[in-house]
């Protein structure tokens, strides 16, 4: 945490700070509000009226509140699909590979299928299966992004493998499951931990994606890239029913981009500038 | 080398059967009986069993994966549910306007990334480089549906420079400027990336470093020593971009109103159109196989220490 914390740059504590604001206002959110984000009124229709600090959308609904809690949504979907991606992704690359052999080559070619198929277009898939919800967007989402999860996790499992410490602990006879949970995976936390803030950018964009497409949670609620979607039909009037919910979903990927870079090449630096 | 090419074609067969199982299996568990989407809602009973059997649905599920495989294998994707347009047929009616897409980004994403990628390496450092690295954080941050949105918004409506949408026959290639910017955008950040870092890594070796102590100018160090070696990585992200295009082409031809692949599936999707779907997938998949086959093809082809690198990882 110390050295993490020393050799931060200034991107890389605005990213800290940019990822504290969102998950202070997620996390306050009924607070922060200053109306009922799903309360429609014909009659406020695109309208700037008073106590609608960035007046209203296309139903009436407040802007400003709405962007409130799409912070919640998209966090809540992005982190929780990550860890689903992340528990499935550590499963595979781990026993694969740890162990090698005939369960490296099915588990891998099993990987690389999921990597095959286009992404967006297999997260729908996945959603129609499933029938719209919120838990469904987090397992499409889960489907989509495990697969990449397994394979950086696997080929550093390969290499700890053949570790000194790694033979020494086999030879003292020790068993593969403490091996891996006592050996192998604390000396992945590191790249796990840059995996996963480099995916949760990747999640908060496609699951904006998706609500873009309609393809989603449940459109009223109130999601970032539903209310892009929306407002595009308006765009010409009101541009800012574009503009602020796009620049919500920019603002979170880039300081989750950015705070994924900077761990990476504190953690990991041999490979920095790669990926 | 005709070894080497000869193994990773079979290593191809598992994914792609694998991928055939997938689809397969997502379009068996959507909920909803395709008979009764085919016979429409007020069908009787006797009608929906009559279709039930033409479709082949009462057959076991493995004999109708098998009909199903072979089915695919002589290049019959199946049927529109909707429109009853064999499903190959209009992958192929609307594939050119999707490959002149993504044609037309990859241009965009090639110069602008490599462009961008080598001022920053020779810049490393300094302001801009610096300028560079915002350029490409926010390329990839941004997503493609808002700077799709933005681009319209400005070029089209605002400054009337380009249609705002709509694809009419005889309009020009107009129509896929600003389209193939908004992909070509977001993949030419990510090749910035790569050629930078790979460029950096290229100028730091020894050979660099001779080519200097010879005295030979900085620029042919640059192009003839530099880049032609900091590209080989590249191939990887040009051709990945190539699938991604899919991927990005249905947001980006939704926003356009461009008739290509894309559009075809998210109408697809709207309509519950399953075959199709299940077509554009496979089609996603395929051209991703390929596509990784030929850059695997291509780097065991140029390094030779790749192809024995390769052929033992397969072995073991």
């Amino acid at each position: 945490m110390k050295q993490i914390a020393r050799r931060m740059t200034v991107a890389g504590w605005l990213s800290v700070a940019g990822i504290f604001v969102v998950l202070v206002v997620a996390f306050f959110a009924p607070m922060l509000i200053a109306n009922d984000p799903m309360e429609t009124d014909p009659l406020r229709r695109l309208s700037k009226t008073e106590g609608f600090p960035l007046g209203c959308d296309q139903l009436g609904q407040c802007v400003y509140s709405r962007l409130i809690y799409g912070a919640r949504l998209s966090l809540i979907i992005g982190f929780s699909s990550r860890l689903t991606a992340l528990l499935i992704g550590l499963a595979v690359g781990l026993a694969a590979g740890y162990f090698g052999g005939w369960l490296d080559w099915l588990l891998m070619r099993i990987v690389d299928m999921f990597l095959a198929f286009p992404s967006l277009l297999l997260a729908i898939a996945v959603s129609m299966v499933l029938g719209s919800g919120i838990g469904t967007v987090i397992f499409a989402l889960a489907v989509v992004g495990w697969a990449e999860m397994a394979r950086i996790i696997r080929s550093a499992a390969l290499e700890l493998r053949s570790a000194e410490y790694v033979i020494a602990a086999r030879t003292l006879g020790a068993s593969h499951l403490r091996i891996i949970l006592t050996h192998i995976l604390p000396n992945c936390l590191p790249l796990i931990t840059v995996i996963f803030t480099m995916g949760m950018a990747t999640a908060v964009l496609s699951e904006a994606s998706l609500s873009f497409l309609g393809l989603g949670v449940d459109p009223s609620l109130p999601t970032w890239g539903g209310m892009v979607a929306a407002g595009k039909d308006y765009m010409l009037r009101r541009p800012e029913l574009v503009v602020y919910p796009g620049a919500c979903i920019a603002f979170l990927v880039i300081v989750f981009n950015v705070f994924g870079d900077e761990l990476r090449d504190i953690l990991d630096p041999s490979r920095k500038g790669h990926w | 080398m005709l070894e080497f090419t000869l193994r990773r074609i079979v290593a191809t067969i598992p994914v792609l059967l694998g991928i055939l199982i997938v689809a397969f299996t997502v379009l068996y568990l959507i909920p909803g009986d395709p008979a009764q989407t085919v016979a429409g809602p007020r069908a009787d009973a006797e009608t929906l069993a009559r279709i039930r059997s033409e479709m082949g649905l009462d057959q076991p599920l493995l004999t109708r994966f098998w009909s199903y495989l072979s089915r695919v294998a002589g290049g019959d994707l199946g049927d529109s549910v909707v429109t009853g347009k064999p499903v190959l047929e209009s992958l192929t009616e609307k594939l050119p306007y999707t490959l002149k897409l993504a044609s037309f980004a990859m241009l965009v994403s090639i110069f602008a990334g490599v462009v961008m990628g080598i001022v920053s390496a020779i810049t490393q450092g300094r302001w801009l480089d610096r300028l560079c690295t915002v350029f490409s954080v926010a390329g990839i941050s941004i997503p493609v549906f808002l700077s799709g949105l933005v681009f319209l918004y400005v070029f089209a409506v605002k400054l009337r420079w380009f249609p705002t949408s709509g694809f009419r026959a005889g309009d020009s290639l107009l129509v896929f400027v600003l389209p193939a910017f908004t992909l070509g955008i977001r993949s030419a950040a990510f090749l910035a990336r790569i050629v930078r870092s790979s460029m950096i890594e290229v100028l730091n070796q020894d050979f660099i470093r001779t080519a200097r102590a010879k005295g030979l100018s900085r620029t042919r160090i640059l192009f003839r020593h530099g880049l032609v070696n900091a590209l080989v990585p590249v191939v990887t992200v040009i051709g990945l971009d190539l699938s991604s295009y899919l991927n990005g082409s249905v947001i980006v031809e939704t926003i356009f109103d461009l008739p290509g692949i894309g559009r075809f599936a998210m109408d697809a999707i709207l309509q519950r159109d399953y075959p199709i779907i299940q077509g554009v997938v496979l089609l996603g998949a395929f051209v991703f196989i390929m596509v990784n086959l030929f850059i695997d093809l291509f780097y065991a082809w140029i390094n030779p220490k790749i192809r024995d690198e390769m052929m033992g990882k397969s072995a073991g």
